[in-house]
This record gives C-alpha cells, structure tokens and sequence, in this order.
C-alpha cells in the first residue's frame, strides 16, 4: 500500500520538477526564471522526503533542511540583484 | 489503517505539488505564475513533511518531530521570497495581462 | 537585577528553545537543560541587535488568529487547485489596494506573509509610508468585498495582538 503510493508519489514529483523545468528554460522573463528555480527547490525537498520515507531512514532530512536553506537564499539574492543590481550594498 | 492515513497523505502532497507546478507551467502571465506554486507547494511539501513525521514517529517508535522544522521554515519563507519576486518583477516592468484591473504601468 | 536584564526576549528565548530540541530530534533531560542554557544565553548576549520591544497581546487571540490561518491555507490550496485546473481564460486577475489601520510594523508583516499564504492573493508592495499594500490577486469576482474580508478576517484580530507600543 505504503510502496505503491511512494511510487505514484515520485512519478507525479518528477512530472512536477519537469513542468518547472521547462518554466525555467522557456522563461520569457528574469522573474520566471527565478520562480522556476524556486519552484523547483522546493519539489526537490518534496522528492528528497519521500526518498527518505522508501528507504526508511532519516539521513535524508538533513539535506532537505540544507536546500530549503540554500534555496530561500539563492531566491532572496536573485530578486535583489533584480532590484538593486547588486546583491550586498 | 495507520497506512491507508500515510498513503493518503502522501498522495496528496504530491498531487499539489504537481498541481503547483502545472500552474506554472500553464498560466499566462509573472503575476498569475507566483500564485500556483507559492500556494500548492507549501501545502504539497506539507503534507508529505507530515507523513514523514508521522512514518518515523510510529514506525520506528521514536519521536521525530524535526520535519516540523522544514515545514515551519517553509511556511515563513514561503511569503517572503513571493513578495520579494512581485517586487522585481514590478521593478523590471514585467508585462501583464491585458485585462488584469488596475494595471501597474 | 530586574527580569528585563535576566530574560531581555521571553519570547525568541521560547522559540530558540523550541528551535533546538527539534533540530536535535531529541527530547532527553540534557537536552532539555542545554537548549534552556542557550535559548538564555543567546538573547543576552545578542539583545543588542534587537532593541525594539516586542509587546504581545492576548496570547489566546494570536493561538485562535493562527488556527483560522491554518485552515484558510486549506481551503486556499483547494480553490487555487480549482482555478489552476479550470479554464484560465476566464480568470479575472487584478491588483488591489488595502488601507492598513494597522500600525506596528510587525503586525503589517504578519499580514502581508498571511494574505500571501491564503487563496489567490499575493502582498506585492507596502507603500513608503506604510499605510497602503498592493496586492495581486489570481480571480477577483468583487474588489470591495474581497478587500473587507481580507480587513475583518486577518487585520482586526492582529491589530488586537500587536497595539501600538
């Protein structure tokens, strides 16, 4: 039960990570761009939990921790740069 | 039973999830975008952050609250990056749909 | 020594406490005793950087206002799915501007994160002199209402828990 469901889950995760993907290339603007890298961090936490959840262990919560980070950051720069040109003043 | 309740949640998760991104991939213009993934998402990683706690929690007879983190740290920064991408986009001129009311030039 | 000097933030002490035991996954005694030691230390050492006082009221408020959040995140999820998965051509996007009555500015920010989290709206800007915020919203069926419901659901309560101090 558990199994199939992980399984249905991953395939609509890697549809998902697909359509932000295609978001990410096609654009047409910066900020697409940008929502499109957001977008895709989180899918990749989603897709990194539900790794943990198949193979019952817990080591994976850390990096999905660490790309939450990173990736809140990583938007937080881009949308500044956009605003000042420039990321620290 | 306590499976079936899993199983349901993690289905979920991932259907918003996917419906976030669908609604990037679909709607017409910057502004209408930020609102499918800001939204589906939290509730999609959500969902699945609680059946991972849940999972660990009963199965391995262990309290693990920790997914809570990522949630909370989800829903916190969630809002902010959304502003913060509104406000570029209205920086930069991102162009809007013709019919959107009160269009900001 | 008076308590201000002992516990200068009880609130972001509560929080740090909270914060480590979950991060270590871990609720033994030491732990206990050793996040306590630093959600104390932490905020003494540091209470310089945060000089404005942080004056709560009602508690009982904020827990019910959280809860209304909580669910109206629901209900956003589901109605924002609905119009992703329906015809797009009929969706009526548009700005809306709200007058703030509001004044302390961690209250302006709890409602800006809010309306951003529930349905079909995005706080886009706060004016310089922070008393209007521009929102964008997915479907506007009538501005005037979605805009008072947006003032008696989110504001009033919050302007009850964070008066002007």
């Amino acid at each position: 039960m558990l199994e199939i469901a992980l399984e249905l889950a991953f395939i609509m995760v890697a549809l998902a990570l697909i359509l932000s993907f295609y978001r990410l290339v096609k654009g047409p603007s910066i900020p697409d761009r940008i929502l499109a890298l957001d977008t895709l961090y989180i899918n990749t936490i989603a897709l990194l939990i539900l790794f943990g959840l198949y193979l019952g262990s817990a080591l994976y919560f850390e990096a999905a921790l660490l790309i939450a980070l990173m990736g809140f950051v990583g938007t937080v720069a881009l949308s500044k740069y956009l605003l000042r040109g420039d990321i620290m003043e | 039973m306590f499976e079936i309740l899993l199983a349901l949640l993690i289905i979920i998760g991932a259907i918003f999830t996917l419906i976030g991104s669908f609604g990037l991939f679909k709607l017409p213009d910057f502004f209408m975008r930020l609102h499918g993934p800001t939204k589906a998402t939290t509730l999609g990683v959500g969902a699945i952050l609680i059946a991972s706690a849940l999972y660990f929690s009963f199965e391995k007879n262990t309290l693990s609250l920790h997914e809570l983190l990522i949630t909370l740290f989800l829903f916190i920064t969630a809002p902010v990056s959304a502003h913060l991408m509104a406000k570029a986009a209205m920086h930069i001129k991102v162009k809007q749909l013709k019919k959107t009311q009160n269009r900001i030039e | 020594m008076s308590i201000k000097k002992i516990l200068p933030h009880p609130i972001l002490s509560l929080f740090l406490w909270g914060i480590w035991l979950l991060l270590n996954n871990d609720f033994s005694a030491g732990h206990i005793v050793l996040g306590f030691i630093l959600a104390w230390i932490i905020p003494m050492f540091t209470s310089s950087f945060w000089p404005e006082k942080v004056c709560l009221k009602h508690p009982v408020t904020l827990l019910k206002f959280l809860g209304i959040v909580l669910w109206d995140i629901l209900v956003a999820n589901v109605t924002v799915a609905k119009l992703i998965l329906g015809k797009t051509d009929h969706l009526q996007p548009g700005f809306l501007t709200i007058d703030l009555d509001i004044k302390h500015p961690l209250g302006i920010s709890f409602l800006a994160n809010t309306i951003s989290l529930t349905p079909g709206t995005v706080s886009c800007d706060l004016s310089s002199d922070r008393k209007q915020l521009l929102v964008h919203a997915l479907h506007i069926e009538d501005a005037a209402e979605t805009i008072q419901e947006i003032k008696q659901r989110y504001e009033h309560p919050l302007m009850e828990v964070f008066p002007t101090c």
